[in-house]
């Protein structure tokens, strides 16, 4: 940096939109169009509020932030909320009146709260609490009788309100209507008698609820996972990155005598604005689930049984010193962190493994990388958005937030090319329906039009790419993107593999050489090609979408090495099982799905004798005498930076902060993308639709008590009239078959599923629609039955 | 007991100018036919003659003034929507409900179609494509007249499409509402009418003739401001500003209330007509029941502070009235005679301030229930010393500094002149805090007699009948 | 417990047919429901939030705002004494007591037989006439109990059935547009220009 500067005048450039006014006597530099407590939240004048939030509309409710700005007939009192700054303007936040009118306004807020700070949740980070004491009077004068409410009421399996503390500030109606999109929360009756709640017995059935708890300034709205649970005093809390999903959403992970308690989110102005989706946030009940792997298990003649880490691990270096080279495959990565990635990618290369991969077949090529990158950001100001995806809303919900907001405030224009309606459906300015794996003919059709030509060169072009059918093989995407991205100028993508890390994985070393991706491996250990395979947080048996190649590569594999938190499907048919440290429970670092690097923190330790997995590598490569040289986290986080391309402008330190940065990697592999003709359909009249739902039997969420029951089952979805031509009536059995196999499963009537398309949600409880998915067809086309 | 169903009793009428209730002497008043043999849709003809910008301009000449409440000039109103912004549409405030306040229902219960001709003019000459007229939901017969003669206006060409066979069409919507005073504040009118709960909007940024109903320019005019329309249009700018004064030209409904020999609605001229011929002369109410004397009244309906006998020849005009520690409001003037209990009066209309309070904002959600509970209890007798201290200490949690009242000879006050500071978006907050304010600064002793006694009092009725 | 009966669909239709945006029609067709049962019910705004497009939540936050419509049925015929100032002055008080007297109810109770429900009101506008009341948002002026007495003894022998419709239903005139008379509805954004009379020229 120079340390010489000198400016000329001619060079400084008058920012049209600035503003330059005063607050209490002090001039602070603003901009048009911003609020007079936006401008004052950057001094040291604190303007007590309780209805404003910065991420949603001002309503001017509480009244709490009244301040007086001079105006022509003296001065005037008005809401810092709702009043914009003015060039000039002078405000006052601590006249005689202003205080007057602030410590007003909390003994009336105070004059129906039952002040029953001891046995409620909120006390001690509580606004309310906190701003009575700063503004407020100092007593009550308030002898009336109160507002009497049964307390509290469960207005979902996860929030419960208690209408006696509320203040009608708006902020969880607000969030609810205008941030979700879910206005299953309301403000009903009127004046003194005004109360938050549902319609009468439906409750509020939002993948978001959690954020109002946490925007609630009182007491009124607890989860049900923290409720009683700690007192924020007792809280350490530690600023990280949410790993459920690939969006990154900024967290605070506060724990207490070693055990995690709660999720907050953080405003990370380029990803999550502050919000998580309830998954995200409740699922730490998983880390703390007695469920969890407490040591190395090893495989004996009466099952899995423990054993000591040296054990263990000198028994896993002697199944990799024997392979045969070129024997040894690696599933997974894509949960860990960089750093696990990375070090695993290193062991990988010493080992001469080249049959790997970060994915398991359920998401795209790596490939997608190859394109021009865009961010979420630029995906919310582009012009066009076009979704090649899945339902946002269940797989990357905070991204379906960021969108929904763009749409709703016409910042963008969504073209949806979809098999069913999605959550983003009602906001996309054109949603194309097409069969499963006639993609192709949509888009030519789409590029082909007037009107959506037009709209296509308004300006820049984002495609979210992703895997939005498990039923229908990733290069029927994959083209269409291609066909988008070589037809259209001016066009990025925006990859949206779903695995919190797969970005990462991927580009430190797990991406798949040449053709041996996950599918590929499991055929070659099918085929008996494979000596060990290492499952690094996978569990092929639950994920991968052929279910039969899936337990044939699992069958065929002569040893199998599992590192992973509890024992799954897949690695219940390990030789060899390493407990690995969860989320929560380890440093490092992660990369989310547009780039975006920012740290995950340690807030506990690791459960029993679990570790971290990047340890792991490193302690089988010294005892396969690979010296990786590593000893600490930073070791790795050092090579990172001075050997991964892209990687190289990174420091932990400024990972360490809540926007993280943005690394650019070079494509992984050179594009080659297939352009197959549409499937034609069998004489089977239903092509199947198999997708995520936000809740199911993810480990995550299954052994997380709060959302367990959040899953909806396994079923299959046809349209009203299909429904009527399969003469079933909704919610009974029907025998749903491919050519060789069936299963039965309850149908229900949608909406939503085009005709002629049946959906099944993945990885639900009860019968596995993977049993009728075929990894060679590119579509899986079904009869449907009536069998009641 | 006779059968007050097909008329709106209460009008008085009298040998004065009639702007809008030149009709209402006939039985049909309500009906096309009678309507166009008395001059009806003549002024829509006399404007739809005229480019619309100069039909705007005449109103603004006119300075026919809001009759809702503000007494903000219509024609200036109109003007204050942002230029090439379309569509733009009119909304007609015929949500009546201010305490005190019955003018609007006689005009469109008696003579729909003037209104509706004053719709149409006002869309013509402001450019409005879509007009909302919002009915108050519990005025079964105002809705069912206006329906009525909608049906019949369509029917003969003066609504909808190409009215009078030009290329000014206009569609008026019969909206109703479902029983909320709040709506007829109009950023709250324009929420109810976009389906919402009817809690007003914070101006600005939500001024509705910039960003009002769907977000649109929008023009919210009372139903009586309207009915002045036809007839400024076909008498012209000069009769009109001929009656009444230069800031206060032509009539205005009042309707008077409560102790008086002939309670009713007179069309008065405007700006010249003292209180004092309103409650005493004969042509009006004739003076106080039973020639009590006069204790105090309301000058502008129940948001409006009160009056006692020293404003008695105030004229009927914004700014002095306004100067005097009031409003004119809605012209409804509500009069108590010797015999009123002061406090147990001023509690119906805290009592109907808090009961209407929307809830949006903290002090009046809170603050009109508190003021409520101490003036009921000290009504009841069973205040102390600190309730009447706490009543104006409540007050400036609304309305903080110097509030309006009327000078007083007899306490020495002077006048502290209208508007009051206010901590909330609309008036209703403030307006449960009117009546304490003013019976406690006019009839402190009153309150302090409840109180030194310390015993139950009784109150049966509020004024003993006699 | 029920939804809109076809008819009432139909109403319902053309109805939200009038507003640009169809949530503008929830108080128009909350009382339609009200009309069909007497009061709202559940199934009701359930089927309002469909027609309209809002969740059922948004329906009950708009419903529950307004004090005419009703969440439990009330008697055959509400009848709403105002006790604002000007009825006040003139004795309203006194002629609740007499109608609760009468009744055999307090104000806000409905009768065993299910025939009154009374109410204590706030300004009707119509307070030149005080003291007044409304059944079924029907007006009675300045009415002494025997007044009171005489009304009550009308409804209770359906002698004002031709004026005064049960509980439910207030104008029994409805607007309707012909299709050939009226101008339609056009989404807000979709206009762009002037209207054609603000060409500087008379329409006429």
């Amino acid at each position: 940096m120079s340390t010489t500067e000198s400016h000329n005048e001619a060079e400084i450039v008058v920012d049209p939109n600035a503003v330059s006014m005063t607050i209490n006597g002090k001039t602070v530099q603003a901009r048009k169009g911003e609020w007079i407590i936006a401008a004052a939240d950057r001094t040291e004048d604190f303007i007590p509020r309780f209805c404003y939030h910065p991420r949603m509309e001002s309503v001017g409710m509480c009244r709490q932030c009244l301040v007086e700005v001079e105006g022509p007939r003296g001065p005037m009192m008005v809401v810092s909320c709702m009043t914009p700054v003015a060039e000039g303007q002078v405000v006052r936040t601590d006249t005689d009146i202003v205080k007057r009118a602030q410590e007003g306004m909390i003994e009336l807020l105070l004059a129906n709260h039952p002040l029953d700070c001891p046995v409620c949740d909120k006390g001690g980070e509580c606004p309310l609490q906190d701003q009575a004491f700063s503004h407020g009077p100092g007593e009550s004068r308030y002898v009336e009788e109160k507002r009497h409410y049964e307390k509290p009421i469960p207005i979902s399996g996860l929030v419960f309100l208690d209408r006696e503390r509320c203040i009608l500030c708006d902020r969880c109606t607000r969030f609810a209507d205008e941030v979700a999109g879910d206005p299953l929360i309301t403000f009903t009756h009127r004046g003194n008698n005004t109360q938050v709640m549902t319609f009468p017995d439906e409750p509020f059935a939002s993948y978001f609820s959690g954020n109002t708890v946490q925007i609630c300034p009182v007491g009124a709205l607890t989860a049900e996972p923290y409720r009683f649970k700690a007192r924020p005093w007792d809280l350490q809390q530690q600023e990280s990155t949410c790993t459920t999903c690939s969006v990154g959403c900024r967290t605070v992970v506060q724990s207490s005598r070693d055990e995690i308690l709660r999720y907050q989110g953080v405003d990370s102005d380029p990803v999550n604005w502050g919000w998580l989706c309830d998954r995200g946030r409740f699922n730490f009940q998983s880390t703390n689930s007695p469920n969890r792997l407490s040591t190395p298990l090893i495989k004996t003649e009466s099952g899995l049984v423990s054993a000591s880490w040296t054990v263990a691990l000198d028994e896993t270096a002697r199944v990799l010193r024997h392979a045969q080279p070129g024997s040894i495959a690696i599933l997974g990565g894509a949960r860990g962190t960089n750093e696990d990635a990375w070090a695993w990618a290193q062991l990988a290369d010493a080992l001469g493994v080249d049959m790997r991969d970060a994915q398991l077949d359920d998401g795209l090529p790596a490939e997608i990388f190859g394109y021009p990158n865009a961010t979420i950001d630029d995906a919310c100001s582009a012009a066009t958005v076009i979704l090649l995806a899945p339902d946002l809303k269940e797989e990357l919900p905070v991204l379906y937030l960021r969108l929904r907001g763009a749409a709703e405030k016409k910042k963008i224009r969504i073209i949806e090319i979809t098999t069913h309606d999605s959550g983003l459906t009602r906001y996309a300015w054109k949603s194309l329906q097409h069969e499963p794996g006639h993609q192709a003919e949509t888009v030519q059709q789409m590029l082909s039009t007037p009107e959506m030509q037009e709209q296509l060169g308004r300006g820049s072009v984002v495609v979210v790419a992703g895997r939005s059918n498990l039923a229908e093989a990733a290069h029927h995407t994959m083209a269409v993107v291609d066909t988008i991205a070589t037809t259209v100028s001016q066009v990025s993508v925006l990859p949206v593999l779903r695995r919190a890390n797969v970005r990462g994985a991927l580009s430190l070393g797990l991406a798949p050489r040449g053709t041996s991706d996950a599918a590929a491996i499991l055929e070659a250990s099918a085929n008996g090609k494979v000596d060990c395979l290492i499952l690094l947080g996978a569990d092929p048996l639950s994920d991968v979408p052929d279910a039969d190649l899936a337990r044939r590569g699992i069958a065929g594999a002569r040893h199998i090495i599992a590192i992973d938190t509890f024992l799954n499907n897949s690695s219940a048919h390990a030789d060899i099982v390493l407990p690995a440290a969860a989320y929560g429970e380890k440093d490092g670092t992660t990369t989310n799905l547009e780039g975006r690097v920012t740290n995950v923190a340690q807030s506990i330790t690791p459960h029993a004798t679990s570790r971290p997995d990047w340890m792991i590598a490193v302690e089988l490569a010294a005892l396969l005498d690979h010296d990786l040289d590593i000893l600490t986290l930073q070791d790795i986080q050092t090579r990172i930076t001075q050997t991964v391309g892209g990687f190289d402008g990174l420091s932990v330190s400024v990972a360490v902060r809540k926007n993280g940065v943005l690394v650019s990697v070079p494509p992984i592999s050179p594009l080659q993308v297939h352009h197959d003709a549409a499937v034609k359909r069998n004489a089977y009249e239903f092509r199947l639709v198999v997708a995520r739902k936000l809740y199911d039997e993810a480990i995550g969420t299954a052994m997380s008590q709060s959302l367990a029951a959040l899953a909806p089952g396994a079923g299959v979805f046809v349209h009203p009239h299909d429904l009527e031509r399969v003469g079933a009536k909704d919610g009974s059995s029907v025998r749903v078959s491919n050519t060789t196999r069936s299963v039965i499963l309850p149908v229900h009537a949608s909406m939503t599923v085009a005709r002629g398309t049946a959906f099944v949600p993945f990885n639900q409880k009860g019968v596995d629609i993977r049993e009728l998915l075929e990894a060679t067809n590119g579509v899986t086309d079904v009869q449907i039955a009536n069998i009641s | 007991m006779t059968s007050s169903y097909l008329h709106a009793p209460g009008f008085i009428a009298g040998d004065r100018p009639k702007i809008v209730t030149s009709r209402f002497e006939y039985a049909d008043s309500y009906k096309i036919d009678r309507f166009i043999a008395t001059g009806g849709y003549q002024g829509l003809r006399s404007a739809l003659s005229r480019p619309a910008q100069t039909v705007h301009d005449d109103v603004k000449s006119a300075t026919v003034l809001g009759r809702g409440g503000a007494g903000f000039p219509a024609g200036v109103k109109w003007g204050l929507t942002p230029q090439e912004v379309w569509p733009r549409y009119l909304v007609v405030n015929g949500d009546e409900s201010e305490p005190g306040t019955y003018k609007d229902r006689l005009l469109m219960e008696r003579d729909p179609h003037q209104l509706i001709e004053g719709c149409l003019i006002a869309c013509y000459a402001a450019g409005l494509s879509q007009c909302f007229l919002y009915i108050r939901g519990e005025m079964a017969v105002a809705q069912e007249r206006v329906a009525e003669a909608l049906n019949e206006a369509y029917e003969a060409g003066y609504v909808g499409k190409n009215i009078l066979g030009t290329n000014f069409s206009v569609d008026i919507v019969l909206h109703w509402g479902a029983g909320a005073y709040v709506v007829g504040e109009e950023t709250a009118l324009i929420e109810s009418l976009e389906g919402n709960r009817g809690m007003p909007r914070l101006k600005p940024p939500f001024f509705p003739a910039a960003n009002g109903l769907y977000g649109q320019p929008t023009i919210v005019n009372n139903v009586e401001t309207l009915a002045n329309l036809p007839w400024l249009m076909t008498n012209g700018v000069d009769a009109y500003t001929a009656i009444g004064t230069k800031t206060s030209p032509g009539t205005r409904m009042v309707a008077v209330s409560g102790h008086v020999v002939r309670p009713g609605v007179y069309e008065i001229v405007n700006g010249t007509t003292t209180f004092r011929d309103l409650i005493y002369g004969q042509e009006f109410c004739g003076g106080i029941r039973n020639n009590n004397a006069l204790k105090a009244f309301v000058p502008g309906g129940g948001s409006a502070p009160w009056f006692t006998s020293d404003q008695l020849d105030l004229p009927f005009e914004g700014s002095q009235v306004g100067a005097a520690g009031s409003m004119l409001g809605s012209g409804a003037i509500m009069v108590m005679d010797e015999t009123t209990d002061i406090p147990a009066a001023a509690l119906t209309l805290t009592r109907f301030y808090a009961h209407e309070s929307c809830g949006k904002c903290t002090p009046c959600r809170e603050g009109g229930t508190w003021l409520e509970r101490i003036l009921s209890r000290v009504v009841d007798g069973k205040g102390t010393d600190a309730d009447l201290a706490q009543l104006i200490e409540v007050g400036e949690s609304i309305c903080p500094g110097d509030f309006p009242h009327a000078s007083n000879e007899a306490l020495g006050l002077t006048a502290v002149p209208f508007p009051y500071k206010m901590t909330t978006i609309c008036f209703v907050g403030p307006s449960a805090y009117v009546p304490v304010h003013s019976a406690l600064t006019l009839f402190r002793s009153e309150f302090e007699a409840r109180i030194t006694k310390r015993t139950m009092i009784k109150v049966t009725a509020v004024g003993v009948s006699s | 417990m029920s939804r809109l009966t076809d008819a009432h669909v139909a109403l319902a239709k053309e109805i939200i047919g009038r507003y640009p945006r169809p949530k503008s029609a929830l108080v128009p067709l909350l009382h339609l429901a009200q009309e069909q049962d007497g009061y709202i019910t559940r199934d009701a705004m359930v089927h309002i939030g469909e027609l309209v497009g809002v969740t059922s939540a948004e329906v009950y936050g708009t419903a529950t705002f307004y004090e005419m419509f009703k969440f439990e049925p009330v008697g055959k015929y509400v009848v709403n004494i105002c006790g604002t100032m000007s009825c006040a002055l003139m004795g309203s008080e006194e002629l609740m007591h007499h109608a609760e007297q009468r009744l055999g109810i307090k104000a806000g109770g409905t009768t065993p037989d299910g025939m009154f429900t009374l109410e204590h009101a706030e300004c009707q506008a119509a307070c030149t006439e005080a003291p007044c009341l409304q059944v079924n948002y029907r007006y009675r002026y300045r009415l002494t109990p025997a007044d009171l007495d005489e009304l009550i003894d009308d409804l209770s022998a359906e002698r004002l059935t031709h004026e005064i419709p049960p509980h439910g239903t207030v104008a029994k005139v409805r607007q309707h547009i012909a299709s050939h008379r009226g101008v339609g509805v056009v989404a807000p954004e979709l206009v762009t220009e002037s209207p054609a009379w603000l060409n500087g020229k008379a329409a006429l």
